[in-house]
């Protein structure tokens, strides 16, 4: 082989690189789901607490846009009770703290979502 | 053929490093402005565009000027632009990736850039901008790269080319049109509010795009024994000093327009860039000594490049001849059309523009990727060549 | 016929049919603002509202949100045009940034040469060249802004107010290139900081930084029934009149039909929804 030394060090850095991930976590055991602190004042969300772990994020997004470019700003009705489509006017009213509830889940998966770059989280 | 850049003496080399520790300083200078804000630019909310979308505009018309090399070789089969319109496709994909670059770097949300693609908006000309310029710089990766293999390979290059080289011709007066269009379809902005900008644009283009041509053929010829030919060279500068007056003569047809019509708003911006702009009285003139520069280098390369004695004779002064009218179309359009167009704001108050150090970083940075990577396709388009004559 | 002329003719050719489809683009493109205005004309001839196809909206503009502005009672109380500002800025969060070059703004005063410099006077009266009035976004009924947007960031709602979306604004600034009124501000850097905590109003986001921002007409209070933060912090002064100008009955309307009004640069075509009584 050509240059096989080279070519044989190139592989062995590019795997090791490849592998840090694996190798950076040896030895610490796998993290457990983070323990949420759940509202007091309410049992029931929009939907089921499955389906709004999965998908929150699109709900958001779905109540965004809605909102904000066709102004449709009716609520959501849940078995009678009704929700506005408001991250700060809705969903902080029972998930009353940020650090306990949306940053746990948020720091174990290393997501940074920018609702709170603008949006203003409850004081805590 | 990318095996042709890997090999070089030490000049390129040294080149090459050189250009890569400014593209570091670039890279640095723009993790700061991407930390903060853009408020580390000279920018204000008043000139809400600067060197940036300056250095844009004046990259597009650098891409689309490679067409004064294509249009003549593929349309009216002039051979002896054999040699080097490999140079100006080149040239061309430089220029668009820097015009890419600086959008990018201007945008105060530049992970959200695919928003354009994402929610695509025939109403805006940025939109209508990002199509040509990325069907431009996809047309000339493919013509130049199809067009270089065949010609390594010694064969006829396949006929289906042709067809993109045809359509490459119109794209390259799109993407400055269109680059034209994003000023002069803006109510309110008088300088910019212009039917003449698109062919002042092209015009300056086909002069300041062929003109560094042949100041890199000329670079080529004594650094990488390329030699582009006399007659070819002659042709191009021929182009430049009509492409040049043609500029000129724009530009003095907003003078009259101005002047004769004594439209406060059509001479406003022209004050400040000329002469002076007074307003409650304070003048406002810091961009007066480059655009002074401008008519002077202007002058001073068309000169070199008309008298016999300097064009033909000594490529010394043919070189200084073509960098000058570079220059000072640079000084024209990358700086003095962008900034001026926002003097007087809508309320009739003048803020003037400084760049920010960090701002000015970061376009050297982008400037250097622009350049490393021409360096890299004039290698392997040089090496190339090289091979065949071999 | 050679080979090299026919090869020419083929180009021509297809250049041709290239340039007509642009022409056609072009209408198609220009269209959708043009029907805006002919639409509004209408409206505003056969007194009564109609639903306007809107160009880069999600939905049609169905009213015409409108503000009267009597630039007579600010000079009348010269604290009320700070007042409306401050309703104004502190209901919407607006940072108070000292650095000029970076400020941010919704609603100012300014003096009458600035908001009307297309109306240059040598021999101004007295009272204008004292006097300040408050000038923001025109809510224009054809708005360059919008036109302008690459990602239909900004864009007019159901009630033709020009409405920035601040979650999918990239940023590019032309919005500010293409305002001729001057109303929109960049966030050159995190507006945070430029806030007071305790003034905040909780109940609106702030900005990130490297968004465009404006006036919004209060959208967020209207919705609610409540009127704008500036035309309350008027009180009952009636110095700035806010309602529906595509409906005939409407305060404002009375009042536009009442008084001689002028708008901010009318020969731009960009149809101002401010209106001001001088």
């Amino acid at each position: 082989m050509y240059n096989g030394g080279k070519i044989i060090t190139g592989l062995v850095i590019f795997v090791l690189l490849v592998t840090i991930p694996v190798w950076y976590n040896r030895g610490t055991t796998a993290r457990s789901a983070p323990e949420l602190v759940m509202p007091t004042n309410a049992k029931s969300c929009v939907l089921p607490a499955e389906e709004m772990r999965a998908k929150h994020m699109q709900l958001l997004n779905v109540w965004r846009d809605e909102v904000v470019r066709t102004g449709d700003t009716t609520s959501i009705v849940v078995e009678g009770k009704a929700y506005p489509k408001s991250l700060q006017l809705n969903c902080m009213e029972c998930h009353t703290s940020k650090v306990n509830f949306c940053d746990k889940c948020h720091d174990y998966s290393s997501v940074t979502p920018y609702c709170w770059d603008c949006h203003i989280a409850p004081v805590e | 053929m990318f095996e042709k850049a890997l090999k070089g003496n030490n000049y390129y080399w040294m080149w090459l490093a050189f250009l890569g520790l400014i593209i570091v300083i670039g890279f640095v200078s723009y993790l700061r402005q991407y930390f903060y804000g853009l408020g580390i630019t000279g920018m204000s909310r008043d000139v809400s565009w600067g060197l940036y979308i300056a250095q844009f505009t004046f990259l597009v018309g650098v891409a689309a000027g490679g067409v004064m090399l294509v249009l003549p070789y593929y349309i009216h089969n002039f051979r002896q632009f054999g040699r080097i319109t490999i140079l100006g496709e080149f040239l061309a994909i430089a220029a668009l990736l820097m015009c890419v670059l600086f959008i990018f770097v201007d945008l105060g949300q530049p992970l959200r850039a695919f928003n354009v693609m994402l929610h695509p908006t025939p109403s805006s000309m940025l939109f209508w901008d990002m199509c040509v310029l990325l069907g431009y710089m996809f047309l000339n990766i493919l013509c130049g790269w199809v067009i270089l293999t065949a010609e390594r390979k010694q064969v006829a290059p396949p006929k289906w080319i042709y067809l993109f080289v045809y359509i490459s011709i119109p794209f390259a007066i799109s993407i400055h049109t269109v680059t034209a269009m994003l000023y002069c379809g803006l109510p309110g902005r008088h300088f910019w509010l212009s039917a003449i900008i698109a062919p002042r644009f092209l015009a300056s283009a086909f002069a300041a795009g062929p003109a560094l041509i042949v100041v890199m053929a000329l670079i080529l010829k004594r650094v990488a024994n390329f030699d582009a030919g006399k007659e070819a060279i002659d042709k191009m500068v021929t182009i430049i000093i009509y492409a040049a007056i043609a500029n000129m003569f724009f530009l003095s047809l907003e003078f009259f327009v101005g002047y004769y019509s004594q439209i406060p708003g059509h001479m406003h911006s022209l004050e400040y860039l000329f002469f002076g702009l007074e307003h409650h009285g304070h003048v406002y003139n810091n961009l007066v000594p480059f655009m002074w520069a401008f008519i002077l280098l202007f002058l001073v390369g068309m000169a070199l490049l008309c008298y016999p004695a300097t064009r033909k004779g000594n490529d010394l002064w043919l070189g200084v001849g073509c960098a000058s009218i570079f220059i000072a179309f640079w000084l024209d359009k990358g700086i003095g059309f962008v900034l001026a167009g926002f003097l007087p704001n809508p309320t009739n108050e003048i803020t003037q523009y400084y760049p920010h150090l960090n701002e000015l970083l970061i376009a050297a940075g982008v400037w250097a990727i622009g350049f490393f990577v021409l360096t890299i396709l004039y290698k392997i388009a040089i090496g190339v060549e090289h091979e065949i004559e071999a | 016929m050679d080979k090299k002329r026919r090869n020419f003719l083929k180009i021509a050719g297809i250049s041709t049919l290239a340039g007509l489809g642009a022409t056609t683009g072009l209408g198609r493109l220009v269209g959708g603002a043009q029907s805006a205005v002919a639409a509004t004309e209408e409206a505003a001839t056969a007194e009564h509202g109609n639903a306007i196809e809107q160009n880069a909206g999600d939905t049609p503009c169905v009213n015409r949100y409108g503000m009267l502005i009597d630039v007579r009672k600010f000079r009348e109380d010269l604290s009320l045009g700070e007042r409306v500002v401050r309703a104004c800025h502190l209901e919407h969060n607006v940072p108070n940034i000292p650095v000029k070059k970076d400020e941010i703004k919704w609603i100012w005063m300014t003096h009458y040469e600035n908001a009307f410099p297309e109306q240059p006077h040598l021999y101004l009266d007295q009272t204008n060249v004292e006097f300040q009035l408050p000038i923001l976004c025109n809510h224009c009924d054809n708005p360059p802004c919008v036109r302008v947007c690459p990602t239909k960031a900004t864009f007019r709602d159901a009630n033709g107010v020009v409405i920035m979306d601040f979650h999918r604004c990239i940023g590019c600034r032309f919005c500010m290139a293409a305002c001729p009124y001057g109303s929109r501000s960049f966030n050159w850097s995190d507006p945070r900081p430029f806030l007071d905590d305790a003034t905040m109003n909780k109940d609106f986001p702030t900005r990130t930084r490297g968004v465009v921002e404006k006036c919004n007409f209060c959208t967020e209070r209207t919705r609610l029934g409540l009127q704008p933060a500036c035309v309350e912090a008027c009180g009952d002064t009636k110095a700035i009149v806010f309602g529906n100008l595509n409906d005939p009955d409407s305060e404002i309307r009375q009042m536009l039909k009442q008084h001689h009004t002028v708008q901010r640069n009318p020969s731009l075509g960009t149809f101002p929804s401010v209106f001001y009584i001088v």
